[in-house]
């Protein structure tokens, strides 16, 4: 029973990372336009910076995932992504202008700047879905299958991140409130992963006392 | 008079008619950020950016007499010289076919005129096809509009005049519509400077750009032609000159315009500065400008 829902609470956490991250993404080429313009290399930067990241990412959480893999430690991830995405909002400016006065192309501008508001937080963001993996298979025949589930949902959220800020949020909110809130589904999502582990702990405790009782 | 009716729509109808069957494309190519189009109607030259769209013209010529201005946003656009009637320093954003550039280098010889277009392939076409021309009086750069005006902001520089055409009605950069854009371009004013902005006279987007554009400069004009297609905001960096202190620049004006077919007493004739948008329409930031959302 415990089990079948933290799987769920897995799916569901991939899917919104999936989110998260295209999201951001998408928001990248509004966040640098004023200071590197809107021309087809500002996307090539943003692009070659998150790809980078992920693959980054893909390869030390697939490493973190082979030493004691628990759902409080997915959720740290999840925490620490929210917190590495809150700086864009934050310096965003700051860092662009420095960058801005510092490089002249603007091609190596952008590229300079998308890596420092981006390349940490999709690096830790892309650690997800490894984790994921881990976290979900418990034997070698399904664990093609639940590979195959898991990129289901984390790029079909990856689409709907993608469409639901490009076609509404940027028309309903400020880019910076998208970010904040995007952090702040990343800090909520990875408390909840904590918290459920912390109950399944509690569960299995209870069970292991009434087992000795009898 | 009812066969009067029935010869002019005839004879218009025929214009038409023929002038579409006459159109050749000249040249076509597709650059980085859209197709580009040099269509041949008889005496008539035009650069078109997208075919499908009803307004794809972007410059047109005559080329018997490429002194005349054919396009009526660009003779609106010499709204500018009735307020700064002898700019030293121009800055023109979005070439086009460049037949800004050169009326003016002709209008004021000694002028400095640097034109930006973010499109290379632009450029070509405007010195292949339009007789664009540089000397060491007129230049041009390939350069994104708002980063071109941040680094010369960076450098200290000042224009007496800024001209904004870099909207085509198909695409709009977002983020040279923006509060933080305007206010860019608004401290690269001298004092005496003046910015023309061809801009948007239907679609959503009309409220929220003028709120815009008030939000940056305060009162400003809009020049309209009679058939609202265009509209060009007029805005200066002082305190904006009332209809009565500009009018003697306009008699001054008329003769040095004539010659380009631009009749500078209809255009100030069409100076507006009334409010024709809603109070509380929200203004367009770096952080919120869906504009090509809004232009639909």
């Amino acid at each position: 029973m415990t089990l079948a829902w933290q799987n769920r609470l897995i799916y569901l956490l991939a899917f919104c990372s999936g989110f998260s991250i295209m999201g951001v993404e998408l928001l990248g080429g509004r966040i640098l336009a004023p200071f590197f313009g809107s021309s087809v290399h500002i996307w090539g930067s943003i692009i070659t910076v998150f790809m980078l990241s992920l693959s980054i990412g893909y390869l030390y959480g697939g490493k973190l995932s082979t030493q004691n893999a628990n759902l409080t430690r997915y959720g740290i991830i999840f925490i620490l992504a929210g917190i590495l995405v809150l700086p864009i909002a934050l310096w965003g400016n700051p860092i662009m202008e420095t960058i801005f006065v510092a490089i002249e192309d603007s091609r190596y501008g952008s590229l300079a700047a998308a890596s420092a508001l981006f390349l940490l937080p999709t690096i830790v963001l892309g650690m997800i879905s490894p984790y994921s993996v881990r976290l979900l298979v418990t034997s070698k025949e399904q664990s093609g299958q639940v590979a195959g589930i898991l990129y289901f949902v984390s790029t079909l959220g990856s689409a709907m991140g993608t469409i639901f800020t490009s076609f509404y949020f940027v028309l309903w909110f400020e880019v910076n409130t998208i970010i904040v809130s995007y952090s702040a589904l990343l800090v909520v999502l990875g408390a909840t992963a904590m918290t459920f582990q912390k109950l399944a702990n509690q569960a299995q405790l209870t069970t292991e006392e009434v087992a000795h009782e009898n | 008079m009812k066969i009067n009716i029935y010869l002019l729509a005839t004879l218009l109808l025929t214009a038409l008619f023929s002038a579409n069957s006459a159109a050749k494309v000249v040249h076509q190519e597709r650059s980085m950020y859209r197709n580009i189009l040099v269509e041949d109607t008889g005496n008539l030259r035009c650069l078109k950016f997208n075919v499908k769209s009803k307004k794809t013209n972007q410059s047109c010529f005559l080329k018997s007499d490429p002194n005349r201005l054919v396009f009526n946003y660009t003779k609106l656009m010499f709204s500018g010289m009735i307020v700064n009637p002898n700019p030293s320093r121009i800055l023109i954003v979005g070439l086009g076919g460049g037949t800004m550039s050169n009326t003016l280098h002709q209008l004021l010889p000694n002028a400095e005129i640097e034109n930006i277009e973010i499109d290379p392939a632009v450029i070509k076409v405007a010195r292949q096809y339009f007789s664009f021309f540089e000397n060491d009086k007129v230049t041009s750069k390939v350069v994104d509009g708002r980063i071109f005006i941040k680094r010369a902001l960076l450098k200290k520089q000042q224009y007496d005049w800024i001209i904004l055409d870099a909207f085509n009605g198909d695409y709009i950069p977002e983020h040279l519509m923006t509060k933080e854009f305007l206010e860019e371009a608004k401290t690269l004013l001298s004092d005496t400077g003046v910015l023309t902005a061809n801009t948007f006279s239907i679609s959503d987007l009309y409220d929220y750009e003028s709120s815009t554009y008030q939000a940056v400069f305060g009162d400003f004009y809009q020049v309209k032609n009679k058939r609202q297609e265009n509209r060009i905001i007029l805005a200066t960096k002082q305190k904006l000159p009332s209809k009565a202190q500009l009018k003697m620049n306009v008699a001054a004006l008329g003769s040095r315009l004539q010659p380009y077919d631009v009749n500078i007493v209809n255009v100030f004739n069409n100076f507006t500065a009334k409010q024709d948008w809603p109070e509380n329409a929200p203004i367009l930031t770096d952080q919120f400008s869906p504009a090509n959302l809004l232009n639909q």
